[in-house]
């Protein structure tokens, strides 16, 4: 089977986001003053090979914790798991 | 005592290290790619691994974060298991936290700039190889990254304060450590730490580039003379 993985890999909330707070200051620049707490993480997608959707989420489980996420400075969620038809 | 620099594709200061090494201070030196996993004749009781500067992987994902799954890299962490002497430089720090020899991480500059100049650090600790420079030295070091605001949580940070591990803090012309004087944003000013035992060390500061008068300083000599 085929599965496709969405990731969402954030930086931790109490980390200073340097990205995200200039992004958010030329947010004002635009005039949209509403908007505010910016932070800037990564979205990651991938294809897994697996005979069932629990090994599939092992697999991805296991690149992000070893690889795709860094645990000290950053947060991952699995957005979705789904399969693909062959 | 002989050297070894690892080359991993996108290191860029691998040269400038070797040149430290083998022409300016006449160590026997030589480079190990990192698709190698035999180290050669360095032998852990009395020599050295380099990990250099550079953009390892063109800092893909995270500064550091594949170099470390390079096959080299598990020859690096038995060497230091074995009591081997290991220094990684800006690039070599980041690649040391990804690799887990040393606590904390390294993230992006608090402005969000890649910051190159001379930057001054104070010696904090004698607890490393490197060589035993009394505490309160001022340093005249250049610094060139992106991603070096030193972070670790606060039980870590206690923890690398209370051992000593601590081994340079960025800091004035007089050697006060302030916010001002701290380029990137690091926890505690921390430009430079060890392992519990010493014999892993990581710096975002480039010694290798302050070895002669005619780059600016020889400050990079001292701290690299008989380490």
């Amino acid at each position: 089977m085929h599965y496709k993985a969405e990731i969402n890999i954030m930086p931790r909330k109490e980390l200073l986001d340097p990205q995200g707070k200039t992004v958010a200051r030329s947010m004002k620049q635009l005039g949209l003053h509403g908007i505010q707490n910016v932070r800037i993480g990564k979205h990651i997608s991938m294809e897994v090979k697996a005979q069932t959707e629990e090994e599939a989420r092992k697999q991805v489980e296991e690149a992000c914790t070893r690889l795709l996420a860094n645990l000290i400075m950053e947060k991952y969620e699995i957005v979705s798991l789904e399969a693909c038809p062959d | 005592m002989k050297y070894g620099v690892v080359v991993f594709p996108g290191s860029n200061c691998d040269d400038d290290m070797v040149y430290a090494l083998g022409q300016v201070l006449k160590h026997e030196v030589h480079k190990l790619w990192h698709k190698e996993k035999d180290l050669r004749d360095l032998r852990p009781e009395e020599d050295c691994l380099v990990l250099p500067g550079g953009f390892s992987y063109g800092d893909y994902l995270r500064a550091g974060a594949i170099a470390r799954f390079s096959p080299i890299m598990q020859s690096v962490v038995a060497f230091a298991k074995q009591g081997g002497r290991v220094l990684g430089i800006c690039n070599g720090f980041q690649i040391l936290c990804e690799a887990g020899l040393l606590p904390g991480v390294l993230l992006r500059n608090r402005d969000q700039q890649f910051i190159c100049k001379h930057v001054h650090l104070r010696v904090e600790s004698q607890k490393s190889f490197l060589p035993n420079l009394p505490s309160g030295k001022i340093l005249r070091i250049p610094i060139a990254h992106a991603e070096g605001r030193y972070y670790a949580d606060e039980t870590t940070l206690e923890k690398l304060e209370k051992n000593g591990q601590v081994l340079f803090r960025y800091c004035d012309e007089e050697g006060n450590v302030t916010e001002e004087a701290n380029p990137n944003g690091a926890c505690n000013n921390i430009a430079g730490i060890c392992d519990e035992t010493g014999r892993v060390v990581g710096m975002m500061p480039h010694p290798e580039r302050a070895m002669e008068q005619l780059l600016g300083s020889t400050d990079g000599l001292t701290l690299m003379q008989v380490c």
